[in-house]
């Protein structure tokens, strides 16, 4: 329902199309709420990034694309719209009625609010990682480790995404090395035992990557040793970079109660601090980020949304017949 | 295979065909990835609005692909996928890795321009 610079009415407005949007969506448009899903990206979020889910309960195996396209479509079956790869503008949280404003002038206006918009890979932000995104540095192993058959890479990170992948790259590369800022790992045990028992992997440890150098295509590393401070050149064909994910709330500041590291606070209902407000997903605070947690978080905040907003609207009706 | 609402390019000749009929063409050459999956979404997005361009996927894996794969313009590439632009059936513009969709627009307006109804 494009409107064309005219304000349009809902009675909730979910921003992100993840997991938990879509799960939102589903049950807020099954309570005959009218809801839109606006989303920034492609419907799905991290989920339509992974190859296979086998975890998630009453399906044996499904690629996350999948899986994304069947929640998808469960949630407009039950009417609710969905608009992809739209870009927010504004957004105003305050009062009774919300309002989320998008770049084409569009402004849709609801009392209810879902924030899910999910996480994205971290980035290194230092020189060159930009120019050499497609040309030496990678994010994804699955896509691109083919690209470094017998060649020497590197692998940024000490995660469990770091140390599992670069197991993997081990399929391509002749020698992948591990660059670490820390002097340990924050891997699970069995990870870090994994990359170390393997003969193509080796380690620097305590050291960050201070910028890509080449010409075309990427050369090699500049390192920076965090304990001696001293730097050096470090030949390489690839980097690939898994150092964790930022939830995408940087659109929220300043408005709504966000913790130091930019995840959304929210109450055992999912609420926030502002009423109306509720949020679910990987942008929230909290432990575990999985499909399943995001499916429940979803959950949670359409179930007392709906209650919020069904009580409004008796307050509302209330209102108008004593007047 | 790939499971995207795009047309598809399966062979070089069918490649030869499009670009020799289209003025202005986007192809993204990929894998169901979570690199490609998202710039296939972009483009299925443009498809309504973009009327003046023609949108194509073609599969990476696919040894007939070798006509994107091997184009001067993507030498250095080592990222999926692979996204070219044609104009009058030469390569205008080439793209490696994830691109969202304000870069796509950009390009699409640059190379081909606005879209007539915008």
């Amino acid at each position: 329902m494009r409107n064309g610079g005219i304000a349009m009415d809902y009675d909730a407005i979910v921003i992100g199309g993840g997991p938990a949007g879509l799960t939102a969506g589903i049950y807020l448009s099954r309570a005959r709420m009218r809801t839109l899903i606006l989303n920034e990206g492609t419907v799905g979020g991290q989920m339509v990034l992974t190859h296979e889910i086998a975890n998630f309960p009453g399906v044996e195996s499904i690629s996350g694309f999948q899986l994304a396209n069947i929640m998808k479509k469960q949630a407009k079956a039950f009417g609710c719209e969905v608009r992809s790869n739209v870009t927010i503008a504004d957004l105003s949280l305050d009062g009774g009625m919300k309002s989320v404003s998008l770049d084409n002038g569009e402004t849709y206006h609801a009392p209810v609010i879902i924030l899910s918009p999910g996480g994205r890979s971290r980035t290194l932000g230092v020189p060159g990682e930009n120019k050499f995104k497609g040309r030496g540095i990678s994010y994804c192993a699955t896509c691109d480790g083919d690209f470094f058959t017998d060649k020497e890479i590197v692998v940024v990170g000490g995660g469990n995404s770091a140390l599992e992948e670069a197991v993997s790259l081990t399929k391509y590369a002749s020698k992948v090395t591990v660059v670490h800022q820390f002097d340990h790992f924050q891997a699970f045990e069995h990870a870090i035992e994994e990359a170390k028992n393997n003969e193509k992997i080796h380690f620097i440890m305590e050291t960050e990557v201070a910028s890509f150098v080449g010409d075309e295509k990427l050369d090699g590393v500049n390192l920076l040793n965090n304990v001696t401070g001293e730097g050096h050149f470090f030949q390489t064909d690839g980097v690939f970079i898994f150092i964790g994910y930022v939830p995408n709330t940087e659109f929220l500041t300043n408005k709504i109660e966000l913790n130091k590291w930019g995840e959304i606070v929210v109450g055992s209902d999912m609420n926030t601090n502002i009423s109306g407000v509720y949020a679910a997903g990987d942008s929230i605070a909290k432990r575990y980020r999985q499909v399943t947690t995001a499916v429940g978080d979803g959950t949670i905040a359409a179930m007392a949304a709906s209650q919020y907003f069904h009580q409004l609207k008796s307050k509302t009706n209330a209102l108008l017949i004593h007047l | 295979m790939l499971y995207t609402n795009l047309k598809h390019i399966e062979s070089a000749a069918d490649h030869a065909k499009v670009i020799g009929d289209n003025e202005n063409v986007m192809i993204c050459c990929g894998r169901m990835g979570p690199m490609c999956i998202p710039v296939y979404g972009v483009m299925e997005e443009l498809e309504d609005e973009f009327k003046h361009v023609r949108f194509f996927d073609m599969e990476f894996d696919n040894p007939e692909s070798h006509v994107i794969r091997n184009a001067p313009e993507c030498r250095g590439f080592m990222g999926l996928p692979f996204t070219v632009y044609y104009k009058n059936g030469k390569i205008v513009k080439a793209t490696t890795s994830i691109q969202n969709m304000t870069q796509v627009k950009t390009i699409l307006e640059k190379e081909f321009g606005a879209p007539v109804n915008a």
